[in-house]
């Protein structure tokens, strides 16, 4: 009966109480999707917490952070976007080699505006390769990513004497961060430098995929032909954001080049490339945390795999990989989000639904 | 004769060789990929395990090389199917990324298990007499195994234009690759047509592995490396093309021999520079449908 | 006054079928026009190559008097070029509520915003959900379009082409698809337009052609028939002979898994 009179309010005149709410509701569902949770704090408390529980442990936990930043560059276009490639090592590549190169033969030993430099050239990178590559889909883009890639890599082979080829440029030295705060050995400075600048980044990227922008981006994964029918500029956007994904893999790949204090051609490997994306799928993409959990999940278990075999780890990523499409395409993240539903944590949008079934028609 | 013949007739000769194994290797997985559009990251793989058969065939049963390569190639063909049928098949309709996980996947798999079996140091081949040695021209002498390569690689091209070109099969796979649609509609069955070709791609493949060691020597990582070659191959030629694949084959093994020759140091520069111009103009390659 | 739409002497041929041969029309403002023929006429075809998604051998668009021939989706959208898809072409994985602001935001440039959440903008979800509102979608508006049955799903595909508010509609079969219990709903939408967008609707249903149109262009082949009233088409022995006499033809078709 109550169903009935609110249905019956409802169609006579849309601009009642009623509907007011309907819309409010509707609203606040779209912008509270965006709202910081708790939750969200877990990764970040994770991350201080082993800065204080495993001080010895603070090199390896800075590379972690920045595949962290790596996998979150991909996320950008792989899993908001769509755009598959095996060629973002090239990125990451840019940007190694360019506070590399500025530290070993330009004496640009200063790291903060070293990682700007890297995101400058990596960006203008993407922004160019996007330009030109961003056109093709499917096959063509794959092999076209990936050859650029690898053409980089042997670029830097034919000028070994810059790139120091395969056997890279050790020893660099950059300046105290900040002038002030010393590398030591245990890499202190490093872990909370990288983690700042994660943090920094990842509120940038925040902003975006959360923005219309990131809407948009979503919109030309989920159906682009819809997105250019409703006139959206599809190129343009996909090269935007593949620009920016790039400078960010820039600004990992100059971290590590900074964190170790050495750089060589293997950062182009096609391994790079596979790697980054097998974390960021093993994570879940397009869940930006899906890359935390992916990058140190894979990072912490490859390290302890490996020194055990490393023949069996790679059979074990592999056989990860096949479980993961089959059985779980959204990632560890997705999982956690289905057991989530499943046990009712989740029921939010559902309540929202149940409320609006009471004033179907 | 000038030195610059003789470098050139070199190239030349060499670059046929390799286009021969390039094209066994990757004709398979072209037209595969024209008839399903599945990317099959894990073709290197077959290729290696057909590798690693004609290794232990010889090594450890004592068979002939010949012999080896048409078991290895027979077992992996076969092998193939049950891939396809539990596998592959669920993922058809899947996105390319999904296809390029479970396929990266397998190869990581593969590898590991070529590693654990047959160790990390790279595996030769025991040649009968007759593929031993050198052929003279006069001016030069060539291996004589390169010689077979290119006979061997002739053959096969002559066979599957046949079957491609002239037999009803052929015009079935033909007709699927065409047009999916139209071939279902008028009652072609082409999830069988896809299967045998798959088996017979994976088939191909595996003949081009074993045919690969006394070229390159065999080590797991056989899969990645050369499956990036393949790839490169198949999509500068066009999807399901003979002909692309055939012509995509050539350019890249004389190119990549020519610059090895040439410019050493510039590695595989030349090729990915080519396939980069390439599908940069013909984004679905020499023959492929835009 | 220019027309809305205006198409000449169209071309475009895949491989050695030419299924679009030397088409021109035209709607002016507010035209209420109905495109009809066989399976397989060139009617699909014909709204891509009028809103781009192909490029057309031989021939110009005119959108408002302006060429647009060469002109990207994009532009001709800008330029108040609004179409629906014969077979559904949503964000199955958003609700009902993000597909029309995606329509908005693109319209109104909001979509190139970076640092703004998504939704913040009170107008826009307020205009997405009038646009739900007319067509009675409101209810629906937090589901996610996958969960929505068909019917319910064809009326998103009409509410995003609105949302961008065209001066010229092209409904690619609107109802096709939905059982005919259901398909009223969205005619009645169709036959409620603004009056002063020009609407070119692709239909098999000869009793909406006929109560809808003002105009009815058969395409044949590729080509132009005929055009005229709904009575000249009617009374046209010729045009009987080629489509209406296959309309139990053609419905049977579409029974039987038509897309
Ligand atoms: N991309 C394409 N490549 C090749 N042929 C195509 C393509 N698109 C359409 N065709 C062919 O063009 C012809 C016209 O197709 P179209 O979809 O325009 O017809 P239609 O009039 O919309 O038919 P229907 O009533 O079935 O929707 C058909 O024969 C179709 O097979
Ligand atoms: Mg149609």
């Amino acid at each position: 009966m109550a169903a009935n009179e609110t249905t019956a309010a409802a169609m006579t005149s849309p601009r009642d109480s009623e509907a007011i709410a309907a819309r409010d509701r509707a609203a606040e569902y779209l912008v509270s999707r965006h709202r910081y949770r708790w939750a969200e704090a877990l990764p970040w408390l994770a991350c201080i917490a082993v800065f204080f529980l495993f001080p010895d442990r603070l090199t390896f936990g800075s590379q972690v952070l920045v595949m962290v930043l790596f996998a979150l560059s991909l996320d950008l276009i792989l899993g908001y976007a769509g755009i598959v490639t095996l060629g973002h090592a090239a990125f990451f590549g840019i940007g190694a080699y360019t506070v590399g190169l500025g530290a070993a033969k330009f004496g640009w030993t200063e790291p903060v505006s070293g990682l700007f430099a890297a995101f400058v050239v990596a960006s203008i990178a993407g922004f160019i390769t996007g330009w030109f590559l961003l056109r093709y889909r499917g096959l063509t883009l794959l092999m076209l990513t990936l050859a650029t890639a690898i053409m980089m890599q042997e670029a830097g082979n034919l000028r070994s004497d810059l790139s120091g080829g395969y056997d890279g440029l050790p020893g660099l030295v950059f300046d105290p961060l900040l002038g002030r705060f010393d590398y030591d050995l245990y890499g202190h400075t490093n872990y909370v430098y990288a983690l700042v600048v994660l943090a920094v980044v990842f509120y940038f990227v925040r902003r975006i995929v959360y923005s219309p922008f990131g809407q948009a981006l979503t919109g030309i994964r989920e159906n682009v032909r819809r997105m250019h029918a409703i006139g959206s500029p599809v190129h343009w956007r996909l090269v935007t954001v593949y620009t920016i994904a790039a400078g960010i893999a820039g600004i990992a790949g100059a971290l590590f080049t900074q964190t170790n204090a050495y750089v060589t051609l293997t950062v182009f490997d096609f391994e790079n490339s596979a790697k980054v994306m097998v974390m960021l799928i093993l994570g879940g993409t397009g869940r930006l945390y899906g890359a935390f959990l992916g990058a140190a999940v894979y990072m912490v278990l490859e390290d302890y795999f490996s020194k055990l075999s490393p023949t069996f780890w790679q059979f074990g990523i592999g056989l990860l990989l096949v479980l993961a499409v089959l059985f779980a395409r959204r990632g560890v993240l997705g999982l956690f989000e289905q057991a989530g539903a499943y046990f009712g944590k989740d029921k939010n949008l559902d309540k929202n639904l149940d409320k609006n079934k009471g004033t179907k028609p | 004769m000038p030195q610059f013949a003789i470098i050139a007739v070199s190239i030349l000769f060499d670059g046929l060789a390799y286009a021969m194994f390039l094209f066994i290797t990757s004709v398979g997985l072209s037209v595969t990929m024209g008839l399903m559009g599945f990317v099959n990251l894990a073709h290197g793989a077959f290729a290696m395990a057909g590798g690693y058969i004609v290794v232990s065939l010889t090594r450890n049963l004592g068979i002939g090389f010949a012999p080896s390569l048409a078991i290895a190639a027979v077992v992996v063909g076969a092998v193939s199917v049950i891939f396809e049928r539990g596998l592959y098949r669920r993922l058809y309709k899947a996105t390319d990324l999904e296809q390029v996980l479970l396929t990266i996947g397998l190869a990581f798999m593969a590898i590991a298990t070529a590693t654990y079996l047959y160790g990390p140091i790279p595996k030769s081949v025991p040649l009968p007499t007759w593929l031993q040695g050198d052929i003279s021209l006069g001016f030069r002498a060539f291996p004589t195994y390169r010689a077979f390569l290119i006979v061997l690689g002739i053959v096969l091209i002559s066979v599957l234009w046949y079957a491609f070109e002239k037999t009803n099969i052929g015009a079935k796979i033909r007709a699927a690759v065409d047009n999916r649609r139209m071939a279902e509609s008028v009652g072609i069955n082409v999830d069988l047509l896809f299967t045998l070709t798959f088996a017979l791609g994976s088939g191909l493949a595996a003949l081009g592995g074993g045919l690969a060691i006394q070229l390159f020597g065999l080590s797991p990582s056989f899969a990645v490396l050369y499956l990036v070659l393949f790839l490169i191959v198949v999509a500068v030629g066009g999807l399901g093309s003979l002909k692309g694949t055939l012509l995509a084959a050539l350019v890249i093994g004389v190119i990549d021999t020519g610059g090895k020759y040439l410019y050493a140091e510039a590695g595989g520069f030349f090729i990915y520079a080519i396939t980069v111009i390439v599908l940069l103009i013909k984004p679905a390659g020499f023959y492929g449908r835009e | 006054m220019t027309a809305a739409l205006q198409v000449q002497n169209l071309n475009r041929s895949f491989g050695a079928l030419n299924v679009t041969r030397d088409v021109t029309m035209s709607l002016e403002r507010g035209a209420r026009c109905a495109l009809i023929g066989p399976n397989g006429a060139g009617k699909t075809t014909l709204v891509n190559l009028i809103t781009g998604v192909l490029k057309p051998s031989s021939g110009t668009v005119l959108l408002n008097g302006v060429d647009i021939t060469t002109s990207s989706q994009a532009t001709r959208a800008r330029g108040g070029l609004a179409r629906t898809f014969q077979i559904n072409q949503l964000f199955r994985g958003l609700s009902v509520l993000e597909n029309i602001c995606m329509a908005i935001g693109e319209r109104d440039g909001e979509n190139s915003n970076m640092w703004r959440s998504a939704g913040a903008k009170r107008s826009v979800i307020d205009e997405a959900l009038d646009h739900l509102d007319s067509l009675r979608l409101v209810d629906d508006a937090l589901r996610l379009v996958r969960e929505l049955p068909y019917g319910r799903q064809r009326l998103v595909e009409i509410a995003i082409a609105l949302a961008q508010k065209p001066r010229v509609l092209l409904l690619d079969e609107p109802a096709a698809g939905v059982p005919s219990s259901e398909s009223h709903l969205i005619l009645d939408v169709v036959a409620n337009l603004d009056p002063d967008i020009a609407v070119l609707i692709i239909e098999h249903d000869m009793d909406v052609v006929f109560r809808f149109a003002r105009e009815i262009i058969v395409l044949v082949q590729g080509a132009v028939f005929t055009q005229g009233t709904p009575k000249e088409i009617m009374s046209n022995e010729d045009v009987r002979a080629v489509y209406l006499g296959q309309e139990g033809h053609d419905a049977v078709q579409r029974g039987g898994g038509h897309v």
